[in-house]
């Protein structure tokens, strides 16, 4: 029971677009300002209506501009967390979320506020929480409705860095509740990654890329149109154990990764970004190296891009670690599939942002 | 002191208020949240009334409201009476002369919620009326009681419309401020000093009444 998104028009902006999200699947459209991102969360949402447009979840069509279908977005049962939680002022955290239920249910209410990691502030109104507290409301609300299909405006784009990362924590935990098919909005790329199964890259109202985030995000095509040229591998870890000189030990695959502390316990799944312009590729196993991380895994592929640089793709225990380096250094290590490397990595160049709870497995 | 007059312009205030409530709600509201074609012309003859004198004003309704015209040979046909010169016919003056005092308020007042407020309520499932109901109206409240203590206190003091439109038929037509014109005009001013002395009193009260009740929605508000 996926959503179904096509949407065409001329303006406000040109847009031509379409995709598909599985349901309790994380979608993220990613593109600069201006590309149409929240303007196709609106019309998903009903708030926008598009010149030509499709947009059906669970077998209910909500727009099928072909057929004269388009109900209002009251009717649709959709949840939506705006840019900037449009929570209700004159409304108690608690009556914020059940201004979204058919039937106000207070202890469903406290459920749902318990959920988003909320306790003990259910009577406070907007104006007396903190911007990320507010933002837990804008999402417990949004789940109150029920909704068929939740959409994330931007949420994450008007806190501060430390509660951004604490939320992205709990958006993966909550994700595990969570069976509707998610779209996220963000111009954040690493936020991306961090949070969807799959990507969408919009730019000027055009998909450039879509697919599974690993694959879109070693798309050194779909990168440009982001704007980024820091290409970067998401790999699982778990915390092994905290170490003096405030080192973390993780254990990935087939080896151990010394990074600065990070907040979790001993035994929690991570997910380390390393970015492949940080990573040294060698064929024979170095040694009296002041770099902590030595991974040892087999080249899969070597991907040439436009400039001097090759993007080599290295399987790591069943995942993938991407290394940009320069072409004449891919040629003197003759680099084929299948030949094992050692991959090198400087422990500061994984900075604390770049961890993430892991995501439930689906 | 004419009690008449009194209890008349009180009536007469109330009937304004009454009918122009829902009107300031729907009108404001739609002049505040839509774009539509001809938004400008509708603010500007909302406006009208605001600008011309009231005298002038008043004749014009005067013309309109004749037995033989149009808007009188319809009203004559629904209520079986007459426009001019009766207390039906001042609350429609009043009620179109008081359209400026009542949506423009109302108007400031529904263009304090955000759209992205509008947006969120319908997000949430509510129709537009209970939208209305639940966040708007909690939200723009403020704007909306401005507009009806304007309304109130301006229908209270109106006089030239009145004179025009109604005469000043005792129990019928004469209101407070036409009492205390036709008591000065009597050398009566003693008379003219008390009626003068309510009407402050009544108008200070509901200023108090309006303050300490947008207190209140303020502190609600938070």
């Amino acid at each position: 029971m996926a959503l179904e998104v096509m949407a065409r028009a001329e303006a406000p902006i040109p847009l031509d677009v379409a995709f598909t999200v599985a349901p309790g699947a994380l979608l993220a459209l990613v593109g600069p300002s201006g590309a149409g991102k929240t303007t196709l969360l609106r019309a998903v949402a009903g708030l926008w209506r598009p010149e030509a447009g499709r947009v059906a979840v669970d077998g209910v069509t909500w727009l099928d501009t072909g057929a004269g279908v388009d109900l209002p977005p009251h009717r649709r049962r959709v949840g939506v967390v705006f840019q900037s939680y449009a929570l209700f002022p004159h409304m108690t955290a608690a009556q914020n979320v059940m201004a979204a239920m058919d039937a106000p249910d207070g202890a469903e209410a406290a459920r749902l506020l318990d959920l988003v990691n909320l306790h003990g502030l259910a009577d406070r109104r907007p104006a007396e929480l903190s911007g990320g507290q507010q933002q837990r409301v804008a999402l417990a609300r949004a789940l109150a409705r029920r909704p068929q299909a939740l959409l994330l405006d931007e949420p994450f784009s008007a806190v501060d860095r430390a509660t951004r990362e604490k939320l992205h924590a709990e958006v993966v935990a909550l994700r595990a509740h969570l069976n509707m098919p998610v779209v996220l909005v963000t111009h954040d790329v690493h936020e991306a990654q961090l949070l969807a199964d799959r990507m969408v890259v919009l730019a000027q109202g055009r998909v450039v890329r879509a697919g599974a985030t690993a694959e879109v995000m070693s798309d050194q095509e779909a990168l440009r149109a982001m704007g980024i040229r820091e290409v970067a591998a998401m790999l699982p870890a778990t915390v092994a154990e905290h170490l003096p000189y405030g080192m973390t030990r993780l254990t990935v695959a087939d080896g151990a990764l010394y990074l600065p502390r990070i907040d979790a316990a001993p035994g929690a799944q991570v997910r380390v970004r390393i970015p492949a312009h940080e990573v040294i590729l060698s064929r024979a196993r170095p040694e009296g190296l002041s770099a902590q991380n030595i991974l040892s895994g087999q080249v899969v592929r070597t991907v040439p891009g436009a400039g001097p640089a090759v993007m080599v793709h290295v399987a790591v225990g069943g995942h993938e670690v991407l290394a940009r380096i320069t072409r004449r250094a891919a040629g003197q290590l003759d680099l084929q599939p299948g030949m094992p490397v050692h991959v090198i990595l400087k422990a500061m160049s994984v900075a604390r942002d770049q961890i993430a709870p892991a995501s439930p497995s689906r | 002191m004419d009690w008449t007059a009194l209890w008349l312009s009180l009536q007469l205030a109330g009937w304004t208020v009454l009918i122009l409530l829902p009107v300031s709600v729907l009108a404001g509201r739609a002049l505040a949240a839509r774009e539509f074609r001809g938004k400008r012309l509708a603010e500007a003859v909302v406006m009208l009334p605001l600008i011309l004198p009231p005298t002038v004003f008043g004749f014009y309704l005067l013309v309109a409201f004749g037995r033989d015209t149009f808007v009188g040979q319809i009203w004559q046909t629904l209520f079986g009476g007459q426009l001019v010169f009766s207390f039906q016919g001042l609350v429609v003056a009043s009620v179109i002369f008081n359209l400026p005092f009542a949506i423009q308020p109302a108007q400031r007042g529904f263009e304090a919620v955000s759209r992205e407020l509008r947006e969120a309520a319908a997000c949430c499932g509510m129709s537009p009326w209970r939208a209305l109901w639940k966040v708007e109206l909690p939200l723009a409240w403020p704007g909306v009681m401005t507009a009806m203590v304007l309304t109130f206190a301006h229908t209270l003091g109106e006089f030239g419309i009145v004179l025009m439109v109604g005469g000043a038929i005792p129990g019928e037509t004469k209101t407070i401020a036409i009492a205390i014109y036709d008591r000065v005009q009597a050398f009566d001013d003693r008379s003219a000093a008390i009626m003068s002395a309510v009407l402050v009193a009544i108008s200070l009260f509901t200023i108090a009444v309006t303050f300490a009740l947008s207190a209140r929605v303020g502190r609600r508000l938070g």
